[in-house]
This record gives structure tokens, sequence and C-alpha cells, in this order.
């Protein structure tokens, strides 16, 4: 038998279903009283399922009298390890190869205006580790020295000013903990099932602590007219000098930063290193990457990604523009698609829950498609326009299930069910899908992305 | 004497002023003013009010020109092409200029939507096309270009005449002319600030019930059992150990009956790193691929704008010459009627690249 890379959930199965020791287990089992093990083993057998099949006891005691793993020594109790610095900079396991940001398949042509998505269905807490936070580029990543960076202010202000990362890094700093969400995070879903996982469905939002400066501090320091400038340009440094124009309200409420740090190190380069815009609870194409300079006005700019894209189709052929609050969503990871339960039993449903308009207040879930709801636990700390954490017991009796996980803000706000967001801006508008996500749990035990009725 | 005296003055004042504008900041020594000539080079954007458009013009069919040697190969001849991105062009007629709505928006059976669908503001595209056109040499247009490519872009919606001449002076009455320049709305509760109006509530609020909502839930779609290997198999994109593993999506489901039965087949872990070279070769042609903007257009083993390279180096192995020149001169006809730009990078940079195409394109 293959130990390396095999769970510690499942005992790995004989080849060809039972052999000797196959069958030695099953009536082992049987003489300790577990009929319904040796039925279903035969059951399979009967089937003649193709292939392998598992001895389904998550954790049993084999014949010899106990687990080899534990009985026989591994080779890390008995020799020396390795050393200090074997790696300057850490690596996860060998055994974490699965855990990938990834593309959806035939959703761009070119890699460089594409996206990669956060494997959702494998974190766990509330900060997305760097190096798996999703990406979207619009026109391919820079890796920019930073000794050569600046940053412009120019615009309704009384001197334009510009800094080099050494400055900007010598003023007061805050850290804060916030969510980062594409506008046109879960996008495919809006008119019926689309993909098969949560990192497909849901994998375009990410959540770090970053580091930097209130932009507000920036603008005084260039004499920035607060009040007549009611609107900032933000401008990334890459071949697409991405702009977005940012409210002065959110500006002036201390919100907005321009951020170096990220999870106590610098920004990753597909993150914007060595500078970005953070704009809490705004889509994240507000959030500029590379940020080479800050514009004061008095009206707003109508830039691509904010009158080609990221404008939202409503049924009347109207489309809203300027749409940029991601609103309180909710989406279950553990069970989710593509994922099977291993057993019947307790586990421990647990998701992400976030609002661009603040905190997280309160989470239910469901077993049943939404007819009736339990409220979940909260893991705190509860932070503002951040990931939060949610989980609830669950005892599954083997039966089909189809859970939903909502949301509901501090502002009063419950997250939508389809059914609802349909009835408002139909199926068309691309954008801003906060709609309750449902996965089913086949008497299988495999999980699958459906909608309902 | 007098001399003397004003020039004392003139230090104490320069003092006073200095300190002054030193306590004007609370960073004294971080910052300095930006020169004229620096917030020139950077402060390229373009306003619906016209607000930092440069002078110039350019015609219909010098858009044209430029059109077809530097857009046409991602776009289409006619703005048409969706393969790469979304079409530009397409999907307005001659009644939308007149409303300024685009009627296809509400037509649910219409297929796709075009920019010049969408877009209301005549800056935007100018805006865009200048600081990010063409896709691999952002910024390398000229003004005059800028106007002459969406003239001619314009010109394919029948916004402007054929003959026509885009400059900064009739760049308002073309605006008026935009087939969806009345398609915008700001009435919605999505912008985080007032700067709008008072916002609106949100539109699609729920309420938070928890005892029989609704009727007993019916699954009115899921992913038909055709899809469910297309992306890639799941069992591999799950972590090996959790309270649950991944599906093998390379066999069919279990069936009922197989509950405490699942699937044993344990999930290698996924064999590379979407970004992992295997050999020092393929790496530095990798590094030269992206250097050189090459991978804007083919990718190693897929077919993208152009043929892949695995496609390339089986058709030329061996022809080192002839690819490196080919870099160079570009063409078109060889792989399909889309052409190949000629490329502006160095001998040696070509050298290399041909010579890892010929032996093989090895990853």
């Amino acid at each position: 038998m293959q130990e390396d890379l095999s769970s510690g959930r499942i005992r790995k199965a004989p080849e060809n279903f039972l052999n000797q020791d196959g069958i030695k287990t099953v009536f082992a089992e049987a003489k300790n009283g577990r009929r319904d093990f040796i039925r279903n083993a035969f059951a399979a057998a009967a089937a003649g399922a193709a292939g392998t099949t598992a001895l389904a006891q998550g954790n049993p005691v084999p014949t010899e009298g106990g687990d080899a793993n534990i009985l026989n020594l591994p080779e890390h109790s008995t020799g020396l390890g390795q050393g200090v610095a074997t790696e300057g900079y850490g690596k996860p396991s060998k055994f974490e190869a699965n855990v990938q940001r990834r593309q959806s398949p035939g959703l761009t042509q070119t890699t460089q205006a594409s996206v990669s998505f956060a494997p959702l269905q494998s974190l766990f807490g509330t900060i997305t580790p760097s190096g798996l936070h999703f990406e979207r580029h619009h026109q391919g990543w820079w890796d920019i020295d930073p000794s050569k960076h600046r940053l412009m202010i120019n615009g309704m202000v009384k001197s334009p000013k510009v800094l080099t990362m050494d400055e900007i890094m010598r003023l007061p700093a805050v850290t804060r903990i916030h969510f980062i969400e594409c506008g046109a995070n879960t996008a495919v879903e809006w008119g019926n099932v689309a993909v098969p996982t949560v990192q497909y469905t849901h994998g375009m939002v990410s959540c770090s602590e970053f580091t930097g400066v209130p932009l507000i501090k920036l603008l005084e320091l260039a004499g920035a007219d607060l009040k007549k400038g009611k609107f900032v340009l933000a401008e990334g440094a890459d071949g697409s000098s991405m702009t977005r124009t940012i409210p002065m309200e959110l500006i002036l409420s201390g919100e907005v930063f321009v951020a170096y740090g990220q999870n106590g190190e610098m920004l990753r380069p597909e993150q914007g290193y060595p500078l970005r815009l953070i704009v809490p609870g705004v889509q994240g194409v507000s959030w500029v990457k590379y940020l080479r300079r800050i514009e004061v006005g008095d009206k707003p700019y109508a830039a691509k990604d904010e009158a080609v894209h990221y404008i939202d189709l409503m049924p009347n052929g109207q489309h809203r523009q300027y749409s940029g609050i991601q609103e309180c969503k909710s989406v279950v990871t553990t069970p989710s698609g593509g994922q099977v339960l291993l057993d019947k039993g307790f586990y421990n449903i647990t998701g992400l829950a976030w609002s661009g308009r603040g905190r997280v207040k309160r989470v239910d879930v469901s077993v049943d498609g939404g007819r009736n709801w339990r409220t979940a636990r909260l893991e705190g700390p509860v932070q503002n326009k951040a990931l939060t954490r949610f989980n609830i017991d669950w005892i599954w009796d083997g039966k089909p299930a189809i859970i939903q996980s909502r949301a509901m803000d501090e502002t009063g706000y419950v997250q939508p069910n389809y059914k609802q967001l349909r009835a408002v801006r139909g199926t068309r508008s691309i954008y801003h899908n906060n709609a309750i996500q449902s996965w089913l749990v086949n008497e299988s035990g495999e999980v699958k992305n459906v909608q309902v009725s | 004497m007098s001399r003397f005296r004003n020039a004392v003055l003139t230090a104490a004042m320069l003092a006073v002023a200095g300190l002054a504008a030193a306590q004007s900041t609370k960073y004294p020594g971080v910052g300095r003013n930006a020169t004229p000539k620096e917030v020139a080079a950077w402060d390229i954007d373009v306003r619906p009010d016209f607000k930092g458009l440069p002078k110039g013009s350019g015609s219909v069919d010098k858009g044209l020109e430029v059109w077809e040697a530097k857009c046409a190969h991602c776009h289409g001849v006619f703005g048409e092409s969706g393969e790469v991105f979304s079409p530009l062009v397409g999907g307005t007629t001659e009644a939308d200029v007149k409303t300024g709505h685009v009627a296809a928006l509400t037509d649910t059976s219409f297929p796709g939507r075009t920019t010049m669908m969408k877009v209301a503001t005549i800056s935007t595209l100018w805006d865009y096309i200048n600081r990010a056109m063409p896709w691999t040499q952002p910024k390398s247009l000229t003004p005059d270009e800028v106007y002459a490519v969406l003239a001619y872009l314009l010109s394919l919606s029948n916004v402007v005449p054929e003959d026509f001449v885009l400059s900064d002076k009739n760049i308002a009455d073309v605006q008026k002319r935009m087939p969806n320049r009345n398609g915008m709305t700001t009435e919605h509760a999505l912008w985080p600030g007032k700067e709008f109006g008072k916002p609106a509530k949100p539109d699609a609020n729920n309420v938070a019930c928890m005892k029989n909502c609704v009727p007993e839930a019916k699954v009115s779609s899921f992913l038909p059992d055709y899809a469910r290997n297309a992306h890639g198999n799941l069992a591999e994109q799950n972590r090996l150990v959790g309270a649950q593993i991944g599906a093998d999506t390379t066999v069919p489901e279990r069936k009922v009956g197989e509950v405490s039965a699942p699937p044993v087949k344990k999930p290698a872990p996924a064999a590379k790193p979407a970004a992992k070279a295997a050999g020092q070769d393929g790496k530095a042609a990798q590094a030269l691929l992206n250097k050189n903007a090459c991978m804007g257009c083919h990718a190693v083993d897929r077919k993208q704008v152009g043929p892949s390279f695995k496609e390339i180096a089986k058709k030329h192995a061996g022809k080192v010459d002839y690819l490196a020149q080919k870099i160079k001169t570009g063409g078109a006809g060889v792989w399909g009627a889309m052409p190949m730009p000629p490329q502006s990078l160095s001998e040696s940079d070509a050298k290399a690249i041909a010579t890892w195409l010929a032996a093989g394109a090895a990853h």
C-alpha cells in the first residue's frame, strides 16, 4: 500500500476491491457488530464498482491490533530532520500542492487580460495567503523596482507633489484587514449554474491585512481642494494604466489608503507591488495596482472600466454606472461543489461572509434549500469590510441536502436569493451577483453546484 | 550699506517664508513639488468634458491604415472579432444614433454586447486607446493616430461618415451622435458617497425568515454530466486531508448505495504548479518571450491569436535562421490570415527565441 499521499480520513482500499486482507477486515468489523459496514462493503462489491472501493471507516482499528502509522515509527520520528533556513523563504508542505489558484477554462483567450481564482474550498479563517490571492490583470503584471516607483498627486491641489516609496514609507501608517472582491465575482452564474466549485463561483474574493498611508493625508500634503474636489482619479503605472474614479466622501472618511504592505510583507507583484490603492467595500477594479498618480477633480472620469466594463445592464437597457459597493454576501466553502462527504455523521459547515457596507452582523445556514434556517457562529473578531468566517454543526443523515448561507450586515441588509435579485436586475448585468449559493449534497456524498427555485 | 541691509532683510524674509512653508505641512521633508514637465508626462487622462484632450486630428482613412497595422490582428479588420477580446463594433443602428439609446440592449436574444453598444462617452474611447493600446505597445500612438483610429471605429458604427476627420474641434459634436450616450444611470445604491446626489436604497433586500420560509426547494439548474470534468479533475483541486475530499471527476459519480463506499482513488497532488518551468532553457526562453511581449499573442501549448510555440516548433524544427528572420519581419499566410506585425526586438533575443523554437520549444 502506498503510504505517502494518502489521507488520514480514509483507509486505502485494497486493489480489486477485497483481497485477503480486505476480507479479513470485513469479518473483523462484523465481529465487532458493525453490520452496516459489512452490508455496504458487500453491496458495493455486488454492484461491481469499477476499480477500487474504500473501506469506508474513517478511522478503524485494523486487524493487526493497531494502526501501522502508530505501530511502525515513521522516519520523521526516528531520524534527523532538516536544518534552519533550508529555504530562505519557506514554502507550503509538498502535500499541499493541490491548493493552487486556477484559471477557469475558456473564460479568457489571453493570460494577461484574465483572472485566476483563489481556492476558497481549501482555506481556513479569513486571511488569504498572499500567494493564493486571486488575480485580475488587464494588461499583464509586472515586478516594478520600488526605488524607481513614484506617486504623483495633481489636479485641484495647491502644488502638485511627487513622492518616492522611501517617503511614503516614512509617513504614519495604518494596518487594516479588508476583503477585496472583483465586481464580476460569481458573474457566470447570473443565468444558470456554469462552474462546479466554490473556487470558480466565488474565488474572486480575497482578504488581507494591508499596511499603508491614508490617502487623505497625502491629499492634505498636496493642499487638495477638499470642497470642490469631489472626485479623485487613481491611475496605475502598468501598460493599461488602469484608471478609476474614487468618491471623495470615502476618502474623507479616512478608509481609503495607499498600501505597500500585505500580510506582514510587501505587496506581491501580482497585487500591485510596490503600491496599491485600498478602497474598502468597493469592487477590486478600484483598488488600482502599481499606483502612480492621484488626480483631484470636480467631475467623474468615465474611465474605460467605468464606462465600457464594470457597468451593470438592467432589464430596461440602461446601464448602472459608477456601481462600486460589494453588497453583503456569503458562501459555504465546506462542504462545497466538487467535494465528497466521506461518511454520514457530524460535519462542521463553514464559510465566509462579507459586506461592502460594514460589519457582518449575522449568518444563517439552511440545509433544506432555504426552507428552515439556523444562526451560525461567527469566528471573531468581526471586522469592518473584512471576510468573516462562520460555522455551524450539522449531522448528515445520508439523505440529499441543499446547503445555503444567508448573511446580514450591520445596516440590516439581508443577502438576497436569485429570485429576488433577478426580479430587479434580470440575468444580464454581469456584475455584483451576491445571491445566496446552493450546494446539493447527493446521497453518494458528492456535492454539486445547483440553483433552486 | 543699504544694499547690505536689503540683502539681510531679504535673507530674513526668505528664512521666514521657508519656515512657513515647512510648517504648512505636518510632514516636513516628505515629498516635493512636481515639475510641469513631470505632470505633463503622466497627466494623460481625458474627461467626458474633454478636459485633458490634446489638440490634433485624424481621418477615417488614416485610421484604417493604423488599424490594419496595429489593431486588426486582435480586434479584426472591422473591429468585429471576438476571438481575443469582446467585439468593439456592431449592434448599433441609425435609430440609436438619433435616440442615444442602443435598442439591442433590451433584446435578450441579442448575442453579446460590443463596446460601441455600451460606451456613452467618446472621451472614454480616446483616453483608453491613448493610454493602453496597442495591447503589447501601450502609449505608442501619437495623438493624431489616436484621433484617426477612433474616427475609423466611429465610421464602422456609422456615427461619422467615411470621409470624416475627427479633431479636438469637432469631438464634442460627435459626442452628440454616440449611439448609447443616454444609456447610463447613477440611480442605484452602489456608489459609496453622495457625489451623484442622494443614494438610492438597496434594490434586492431579503428578509431573515427562519421557519417554513419557502416551499420545498426544487433544483432548477445544475451542471450536465458531460461537463463533469470540464474544469479538470476536481480531486486534484482539493486538499488531501479534511472533512471532504475532491470528487474524482474522471469517472462518473458513484451510485446511491455506495454511500459508505466513496471513491478511494487517491487524488494525486497536481503534478506541476502552473508556472513551473522544467529546464533552464525553457525558463530563459520564457523570460525572453515575456520581455518581448510575445505572450500577448502566443501561448506555449495552445493556439491564441497566433499559433502555439509547440506548433511552430513542430513545423519549423531546426530552422533557426528562418524563425529568427520571421520573428523580425512578421508576416501572414503561413498560419492563417491573421498577420503578425514585425517585431522590434534585438538580434540576439530573436536568435535565442528562434533557437529555442527550433529545438522543440521545451516547456
